[in-house]
């Protein structure tokens, strides 16, 4: 595929090759680029279009001696997504020659950083429908969302003490609200229904009169359910109470419109749509103000409310991510939606006793939330080596205690152990899920022929019945 | 600048040809995948400027794919599960 093509400068070959010389990887870079050392390129000469640069550099080779030879598929899009390609060729610039800080405004590097920091702000503005004055950079979703519940709830103490969200929230959002617990705030946790959805009703009667903020998530991370929040933001906006709501997971994949859904502040996440991982934003609405105490004291960048050099390259992969994903919104969609139904069919046809979490009409086709009866969960996640996948969020993973929105939706305990989550993102291919679908059959069959649970359910033995004695 | 029916053909299959080269199997697959959607979806287009604004997308596309092979090679990871 790779031809060696070396220079040949009047019929001899040129001997000297620009970079260091080592077997693997030759490759042609372009069939225009003239050498920026002044020396090479007066021998190259004028003309350009009949020579090419051989370049032989070494390929960094990622395997270690301890990594597999070869490497599992992904379908863990909640944890975590790879870098679009058009969004890696937008950051280079940025992470090569153009570093510049943006906030020097005395030369070009600084001039130029700025451009381009605005040119990004405007595209995840254009994205969720807002105005480039209302988005804040930050360094990821939990940033932003410790800045919306910490620093709304602390620039409104003088008045409010209360503070509304959900019992199957993001762990971060969760914390800041014990946090505010411990500061003297009063939060209620909404239960939530066996589909996963909030009850409005429920919120109604919890929003009081010195009720401060209600924070509700888009999409869940780990059943993938899909919130209400036009409605919740109708009540929040009569009631006169801010509406936060975490979309890293929504964002860039459902449409969200900041205006239509009555939101007050929003956070996202570079890293679930395609981007570099290390930053986010907020969205801060502007009419009707909403006020943040910031939680980063410095400089006053980012109006005041995040302090701290703006990350240039991460924020223009930030924005080009947010731009790509504008314009395939509808063609990822209808495919995600396609290979999610394949692979839910394909799995819930050949086995059985198998429960898709959260509400099937409400629910954001590429997280698919199964719980496999009578096989436990760890035990079918390291019997699928070949793919990565993940049960329950990445954050809660490293804890032995089942998932706790699953425990909220109702599911019961042991099917909360068993439950594995697949991820389908831009990238996943039919293949995969077509891979995936087969190997989870068969290992649930197998590891269910080992469990003993298992043939006494074939039996016919109800297994709520049983006493289990005590040894 | 509109391009006659050759060039956008041959427009297209250098997209091809440069979308089989990324090492990565995820991204060899969506860009060749991506690539036959996208001109199969314009081709149908009525709309001239749409069409003149899809084609000036294709050949920046183009010109980034070629890029991100070469960075692609230069950072390679062993082949997926499902390449063997």
């Amino acid at each position: 595929m790779f031809t060696k093509v070396g220079c040949v400068i009047r019929g001899r070959p040129l001997v000297r090759r620009l970079f260091d010389i080592e077997k693997n990887i030759k490759f042609n870079i372009g069939s225009n680029i003239k050498s920026p050392v002044p020396a090479y390129a007066r021998l190259l000469g004028s003309s350009t279009s009949q020579h090419s640069i051989t370049a032989t550099a070494t390929a960094v080779n990622t395997p270690t001696k301890q990594d597999p030879e070869t490497w599992p598929l992904y379908l863990d899009a909640q944890a975590t997504t790879p870098l679009d390609p058009r969004v890696l060729d937008a950051m280079m610039p940025y992470l090569t020659h153009q570093y510049g800080n943006p906030h020097s405004r005395t030369h070009s590097y600084g001039w130029e950083s700025e451009r381009a920091m605005e040119t990004a702000r405007q595209q995840v503005a254009d994205l969720i429908g807002a105005d480039k004055k209302e988005i804040i950079f930050t360094s990821g979703a939990t940033e932003s969302n410790n800045i919306s519940v910490k620093g709304v709830a602390r620039f409104y103490k003088a008045k409010k003490r209360h503070v509304i969200t959900t019992q199957t929230e993001h762990k971060c959002v969760l914390d800041s609200c014990r946090t505010l617990e411990n500061e003297g705030w009063e939060v209620t946790y909404l239960p939530v229904q066996t589909s996963g959805i909030v009850s409005l009703a429920d919120l109604e009667a919890a929003i009081r009169p010195d009720t401060a903020l209600v924070s509700v998530m888009m999409v869940n991370n780990e059943i993938g359910v899909i919130q209400p929040i036009r409605e919740i933001g109708e009540i929040c906006r009569a009631r006169k109470v801010f509406l936060h709501t975490d979309a890293a997971q929504a964002v860039g994949k459902i449409p969200v419109n900041v205006r239509d859904l009555n939101v007050d502040l929003m956070s996202i996440s570079g890293h679930k749509i395609y981007g570099p991982k290390g930053v986010g934003c907020l969205y801060v609405r502007r009419r009707p103000r909403v006020r943040v105490e910031a939680l980063m004291s410095g400089g006053g960048q980012e109006r005041g409310m995040r302090s701290g050099t703006v990350p240039t390259p991460l924020v223009v992969g930030l924005g080009a991510a947010c731009e790509i994903a504008q314009r395939e919104m509808t063609y990822d969609h209808a495919r995600i939606t396609k290979l999610s139904n394949r692979l839910v069919d394909s799995i819930m046809s050949r086995a059985s006793h198998i429960i898709h979490n959260g509400d099937p009409d409400h629910s954001y086709p590429g997280c698919i939330n199964l719980s496999f009866a009578y096989v436990e969960g760890e035990s079918l996640l390291m019997a699928l080596k070949d793919v990565a996948l993940s049960s329950g969020s990445a954050c809660t993973s490293a804890s032995l205690e089942p998932s706790y929105v699953l425990r909220a939706i109702g599911a019961e305990e042991d099917l909360a152990h068993s439950s594995i989550r697949f991820g389908i993102g831009r990238f996943t291919t039919e293949a995969e899920v077509e891979y995936t679908a087969d190997k989870c059959v068969e290992h649930v069959k197998r590891l269910r022929e080992m469990s003993p649970l298992w043939e006494m359910v074939q039996e016919g033995i109800d297994l709520k019945s049983i006493q289990w004695s005590q040894h | 600048m509109a391009l006659g029916r050759n060039q956008i053909l041959s427009l297209y299959k250098s997209l091809l040809r440069e979308s089989h080269k990324f090492s990565s199997y995820n991204y060899r697959e969506y860009a060749i995948r991506r690539v036959r959607d996208g001109f199969r979806a314009g081709r149908d287009l009525a709309n001239e400027a749409e069409q003149e604004q899809r084609l000036q997308i294709a050949q920046e596309s183009l010109e980034m794919i070629k890029r991100q092979v070469v960075i692609g090679l230069l950072y390679k990871s062993p082949a997926l599960i499902i390449e063997k």
